[in-house]
């Protein structure tokens, strides 16, 4: 069979004429089993070598052939397109709540709408429309949320009234609907016929594909892929694709080195029925029922439909068995409960024939979002996999952006929150695994209000004070495997209400929170930042500085003592990173990043440092506890506590020294605060941070010191319009959209990474620029808040999104931060965004449909410090992370 | 009037206990983890009794059902004493020794047994002294008959039945200076009591059986299925061997009265009980103990009748039924119950119930599709009963619970019907019996691990 699809492929007459391709996903795919000889032996060498032969893997042949490589092979352990991607329901949706998500689905879309054509390959595409219910208020809000994203995308898309959802499918009962998303242009296909043409027209574009190849493991030296090999034999190749959906986690762990991709199972049912006695047009929307956990589509006069459970039934945790997915059985009594959620969503289906129950295996992620791009070990071993049973949306744009990654050193647009190195090997246990998407299956489906937080897979990696400020009534989420605090519910608070009422409206943190930020302002608070990446550079001679300067912005050849702040800037001028850097000794240095760049940042470092064994690089995450100490007062406490003058003449702002805090000694304190408030990070070899905590708390008495979280330091930094890597910075924001030339030296006499475009920006201007909105006509209590992801406005046309919003309890106001793009009214071409035209436009902020007047700023509000300082010093403490 | 359901789980649960047998290290080495026991009265005061006890001085659990007859005072007395005449049976010469120095000097006494009980489950104070006389009766014959010879569980269960039924019958003619103790003694003879006892050491499993109450093992199959393994024979009419066996004891000129209307001289249901001094003295002894008894007694139409027919006595034997049995990894528990139980429900049902239950697992067939026509609507209702059978194992976290909810509440489909449920449980005291017996059961279950490794 392997050898007569080879022939298809090369012989396009004959297979149109072909049965076999269209009954695809109707019918088993065994029509010939008897095994023929492979016909073609395996190259010895290819460019890129692909595994897997599903969505994944076809649609990164198809682009990679058309962007002009031609030396790939795929293998395929199976038949082409067999394995979830034949199951998989075929619903090509756009209602996606991230925007990259949003953007993968919309062009895949438009690829699929015109593959049939290009290929000659059927793939059954219907632009059908899919309708999304609500049967709650919040869920209504959440499809609004959405609805406005996908809107200044422009792809058409409405809320509608219960009485449009019947026009639109005669089928439902809408008696419990408060409201319903309407996207006209969603579509349904044949996935494994998608899967199909992409592959022929990859085929037709060079691509060797080999069915019946299974690869055992990636061969790498030297932190480089060197080839693969298989059960016929081995390939060299330069670069890997790990496609291989379920597996890719085995996969990744086959090889000596291991890649870790953290993917697993779980057991995802659907069911087929008979043809209605008058046979359903299959122009009917699909219909997704959320608050039901189910979607509906027509199915060839009948209806398909599945869902996502409550309780789902993870699978494959020990790695492939025997179960194969084949033969996965169905589970009637486990389908119940949406069985039951489709008869109430449409009774009059009662009567309807049940044709099958299929068993179609996802595979899920830790944060429900899928896994693409470059190992951070292994160069030239790319990934994407981990759909989280999206696959034939995404499967077009994830295989565009990762062809692009490979042929262009990144995609064209910023996939960080899909990158593979937003996790580490602390995700790759399998229980965790196992827990977290047993947790995540359900997710899809579950109201998401702003700032949930998964419940599984916690307490991974915590500060030594966990217990301690867990004692006090903290508040925790996670980040990275690491335990944070988000706010301290003082005593006699109802805890049980605190955790219970998620809303989309003013939180029931409002006051607990203003309370720990005015106690920053006024007087001093602790916040525990263990979370931070924390590297050391050290070297022999000159060499760490020589590097850093090229990796780094800006000037880091600074006295002993310093700290700086500056990105860390790829090609493009683009934030790989924000860092701070202390210059501990001539030749060695201590850097801070946010802690999601623990994998990233080294792997960046790693990447671009030379193999030099007089360089040394080493993570010291994990050997100091952060302790943040916050507010007018900070100074008095840390005075007292160290017998040491920590006034602004002695320890001036940005200053790094090591020194003595109560008994222990080596406590490496910085004056800065990542708030814009006067204070120092003090950063505590673990042994001494409970002894330090204790010593600062009781000294803090007298000046009225308590414990903080996050949220407050997330209010205080955005009223200051401090700009956050990984939510308002990324690698396609360069310091002078954001505001930030004062961190980059142009002149510092040394060539540095991005410089060129920064100088570029510098002369011509940029095209997009980091602006602060001050909501006007906002009602904090009765209003929808803005989160993140808001549309704006300027004179009524669309410029860009917010990246991140708070209330500001100084201004009492609520602030976004977001970018202002300049469209061409007539072209829609972007231009040069100066200050006049931020200056000088009408603002508003669109939140789930609804319009709020906001006021832009281009600098924050000096006049908003406790203590003033000159406005140099402002920006140049003027820097935030969290 | 209807009980909701609520209501319905209180009055099932009021009497339910469970045991679990601790864990030692981690690890529980006994072959026993732990049992589920439960009562539902039909009877007002309930006539039967359960008891469930550890042998300290040697090894082994013992757990026992009692149906009591003409009142509740010979199963309330069985209950309380039969398992210190077995386990002082199973006991050592030495052990023996050490005991009975121990009374001799006034020293405290070794305990010989950890009782398992309910709080309703009590035990009669002011009779133990007397009690506690004639057990050291018993041991100090023990040690004067000292054989040499290691202990044989089947003896001493026949040995430990024959003799308390012996000093029940000897106290009563002996009678006790204190009226009350007096009395009691008597209405202990005369009244009656079944027992199924269970003694289980490692892999041995005895199960001493007098009357008609019944020991049923409950067997999981290769293919997960659960079948029953009687480990008792009821001792009635529907016995032919005991039926031969009572005629075998009698002259043949009685062989037509003995057994009339399936009763024992037309009026007794089990063919062995404790007590029931009625069918074991002589129509001498009777008179005169009755005579000389209390007022009550003497008042008492029933004492003072004397069975027709009766020639020959005695007519009735506590003597037990031992069967052995080795356990097996398969054998995954055990059901002691009252004939309440065995009324209403076949053993091939109570061992699926059971089985499904302690397995968390409906033994269901999963259900597939395949080449029949099945619509949404008719799939819908079948998961939906599916669902609701579920749901009522887990609305008890005792098996025994479990058992008689679905003894008292089956319906023609075998599935627990509340209407059902709730009527039979509201019913009038003086109804209850017409529809029900009291219901007695004890699940014992076995640690297969354990049983595996021997």
């Amino acid at each position: 069979a392997a050898g007569m699809f080879l022939r298809l492929l090369s012989d396009i007459q004959w297979r149109a004429a072909h049965p076999k391709w269209r009954r695809m996903t109707s019918s088993q795919r065994s029509t010939s089993t008897t095994a023929e000889p492979h016909p073609l032996s395996l190259p010895a060498q290819a460019q890129v070598v692909i595994c897997g032969g599903g969505i994944m893997g076809t649609s990164v042949a198809y682009h990679l052939s058309k962007m002009g490589f031609k030396d790939i092979v795929l293998l395929e352990q199976g038949r082409l397109a067999a394995g979830t991607t034949r199951f998989c329901a075929g619903i090509v949706s756009t209602a996606r709540p991230v925007s990259i998500e949003l953007k993968m689905a919309h062009y895949s879309n438009k690829l699929y709408q015109q593959l049939e054509q290009e290929t000659g390959v059927q793939t059954g595409y219907m632009k059908t429309g899919s309708v999304s219910l609500a049967q709650t208020q919040d869920r209504l809000i959440s499809l609004k949320r959405i609805a406005s994203s996908l809107n200044v995308m422009g792809i058409p898309c409405e809320i509608i009234s219960p009485k449009k959802v019947l026009q639109l499918h005669p089928l439902i009962n809408i008696h419990d609907l408060v409201g319903a998303m309407y996207v006209p242009e969603d579509a349904l296909v044949s996935s494994a016929n998608v899967s199909l043409a992409l592959a022929t027209a990859a085929s037709r574009n060079g691509v060797q594909i080999h069915e019946r190849t299974s690869v055992s493991h990636v061969t790498i030296q030297k932190g480089r892929v060197t080839g693969v090999e298989t059960d016929r034999g081995r390939i060299q190749c330069e670069y890997f694709v790990n496609c291989a959906g379920q597996w890719a986690y085995e996969l990744g762990h086959s090889g000596e080195e291991p890649v870790h991709i953290p993917v697993h199972a779980c057991e995802h049912f659907y069911l087929l029925t008979h043809p209605l006695q008058e046979p359903l047009s299959s122009s009917l929307p699909t219909i997704v029922d959320p608050d039901g956990r189910i979607y509906i589509r027509n199915w060839q006069g009948g209806i398909l439909s599945g869902g996502f459970e409550k309780n789902p039934k993870p699978l494959f945790t020990e790695g492939r068995n025997q179960l194969e997915i084949q033969n996965l059985q169905e589970d009637w009594d486990h389908f119940g409960p949406l069985l039951s959620a489709l008869l109430r969503r449409m009774p009059g289906l009662e009567a309807l024939q049940i044709m099958q129950l299929v068993n179609c295996p996802e595979s899920f992620t830790p944060d429900m979002r899928c896994i693409m791009g470059e190992s951070p070990t292994a160069r030239g071993y790319f990934v994407l996999a981990g759909m989280n049973s999206a696959g034939i949306s995404y499967g077009g744009g994830a295989g565009k952006y990762l062809a692009e990654w490979i042929v262009n050193g990144y995609p064209s647009e910023n996939v960080w929150p899909l990158d593979l190195k937003r996790f580490g090997t602390l995700q790759s246990s399998r229980t965790f695994l196992r827990h977290r998407v047993m947790e995540v299956m359900p997710l899809m489906y579950d109201l998401k209000v702003p700032r949930w937080d998964f419940q599984t897979g916690r307490q991974l990696r915590t500060s030594p004070l966990y217990d301690r400020l867990d004692a006090q009534g903290a508040r925790w989420m996670e980040k990275h495997g690491f335990e944070r605090v988000k706010y301290f519910v003082p005593p006699g608070s109802d805890l049980l209400d605190l955790d219970h009422s998620k809303t989309f409206y003013k939180p029931d943190w409002f006051d607990i929170v203003g309370s720990e930020v005015k106690c920053c302002k006024e007087a001093v608070c602790v916040i525990d930042m263990s979370s931070f990446t924390k590297f050391e550079i050290s070297s022999t001679g000159d060499q760490a500085l020589e590097y850093l300067q090229y990796l780094f912005s800006n000037d880091l050849d600074v006295p002993v003592g310093h700290v700086v702040h500056t990105g860390m800037l790829n090609e493009k001028g683009g934030y790989e990173n924000d860092c701070s850097i202390a210059r501990l000794s001539k030749r060695s240095f201590f850097m801070i990043s946010p802690t999601d760049q623990q994998v990233h940042c080294w792997a960046w470092l790693k990447n671009h440092l030379p193999d030099d064994s007089n360089l040394v690089l080493e993570d010291v995450t994990w050997k100091y506890t952060a302790l943040n100490l916050i507010g007018p007062r900070a100074v008095d406490v840390l005075s007292e506590l160290s017998y040491a003058p920590m006034t602004a003449e002695h320890f001036p702002s940005l200053f790094c020294k090591e020194m003595s805090v109560g008994y222990a000694n080596g406590i490496r304190v910085m004056s800065i605060t990542h708030t814009g408030e006067p204070g120092f990070v003090l950063y505590i070899p673990i042994e001494y941070a409970l002894h330090v905590y204790n010593e600062v708390m009781n000294m803090g008495q007298k000046y009225g010191i308590r414990n903080a979280g996050y949220y407050a330091l997330r209010s205080l930094r955005i009223e200051k319009f401090f700009a956050f890597w990984g939510q308002d910075l990324d690698a396609f924001t360069t310091p002078m959209e954001c505001g930030r030339e004062f961190q980059v030296k142009l002149d510092k006499g040394m060539e540095f990474l991005g410089q060129e475009v920064l100088l570029e920006q510098k002369q011509n201007g940029v095209y997009k620029r980091f602006t602060m909105f001050i909501l006007e006509d906002h009602d904090t209590d009765m209003d929808l808040w803005p989160w993140w992801g808001e549309p704006i406005f300027r004179n009524g046309r669309y410029v860009g999104k917010t990246t991140s919003s708070a209330y500001s309890y100084t201004l009492e106001r609520h602030v976004c931060l977001g970018f202002v793009h300049h469209f061409d009214e007539k072209t829609g071409e972007e231009l040069v965004v100066t200050t006049d035209f931020i200056n000088q436009g009408e603002y508003e902020i669109d939140i789930a449909g609804q319009r709020f007047q906001a006021k832009a700023k281009l600098y924050p509000f000096s006049s908003l410090f406790a203590q003033r300082r000159r406005k140099d010093e402002v920006e140049l403490s003027g820097y935030q992370r969290e | 009037f209807y009980l909701t359901p609520p209501q319905v789980n209180s009055i099932l649960k009021a009497n339910e206990y469970s045991f679990k047998v601790p864990e030692f290290d981690g690890k529980n080495v006994s072959s026993v983890l732990g049992f589920d026991s439960n009562q539902l009265p039909a009877n007002a005061p309930i006539e039967d009794r359960r008891s469930a006890a550890t042998c300290l001085q040697t090894r082994g659990m013992l757990l026992g059902v009692f149906d009591g007859h003409a009142g509740c005072a010979c199963a309330q007395a069985v209950s309380e004493r039969l398992f210190y005449y077995i386990a002082v049976s199973l006991l050592p010469h030495e052990t023996l020794l050490e005991i009975e120095n121990a009374v001799e000097n006034g020293r405290a006494l070794l305990p010989i047994l950890q009782w398992h009980k309910h709080p309703n489950d009590y035990f009669s104070k002011e009779a133990s002294k007397l009690y506690f006389n004639s057990l050291r009766t018993y041991w100090q014959e023990l040690i004067d008959l000292n054989s040499g010879e290691t202990t044989d569980v089947r003896e001493a269960l026949i040995n430990a039945f024959k003799r308390l039924d012996n000093d029940i019958s000897l106290e009563a003619q002996v009678g006790d200076p204190n009226s009350f103790l007096n009395y009691l003694v008597l209405r202990v003879a005369f009244s009656g009591s079944t027992a199924c006892v269970a003694h289980v050491d490692g892999v041995d499993l005895h199960v001493a059986n007098t009357g008609d109450s019944r020991a049923m093992l409950g067997v999981q199959e290769e293919d997960g299925s659960w079948s029953a393994v009687n480990l008792s024979y009821d001792h009635n009419a529907q016995n032919e061997h005991e039926v031969e066996r009572v005629k075998m004891e009698h002259p043949k000129s009685e062989e037509k009265s003995l057994v009339k209307q399936d009763r024992l001289l037309g009026l007794l249901m089990p063919f062995r009980a404790f007590g029931d001094v009625k069918f074991k003295w002589s129509i001498e002894l009777q008179k005169r103990v009755v005579e000389s008894g209390p007022d009550q007694l003497n008042d008492n139409e029933y004492t003072k009748f004397i069975p027709p027919n009766y020639y020959t006595p005695p007519y009735l034997t506590a003597e037990p039924e031992v069967i052995h049995h080795k356990l097996r990894p398969q054998d995954k528990f055990l059901v002691l119950a009252t004939d309440g139980l065995w009324e209403t429900m076949h053993r091939q049902d109570v061992a699926r119930i059971v089985g499904e239950y302690l397995t968390g697992v409906h033994h269901q067939q999963p259900i597939a599709v395949g080449g029949y026509k099945v619509t949404l609507g008719q799939m819908h209702g079948l998961l939906t009963e599916r669902r609701a059978r579920i749901s009522s194992v887990f609305e008890d976290q005792n098996a025994a619970t479990h058992l008689i909810r679905h003894a008292v509440g089956n319906n023609e489909f075998g599935t627990v019907d509340h209407e059902r449920l709730s009527k039979m449980l509201s019913l009038p005291e003086e109804l209850a019996r017409m529809y029900r017996d009291d219901i007695t059961i004890i699940v014992v279950q076995f640690n297969s691990h354990v049983i595996g490794a021997y």
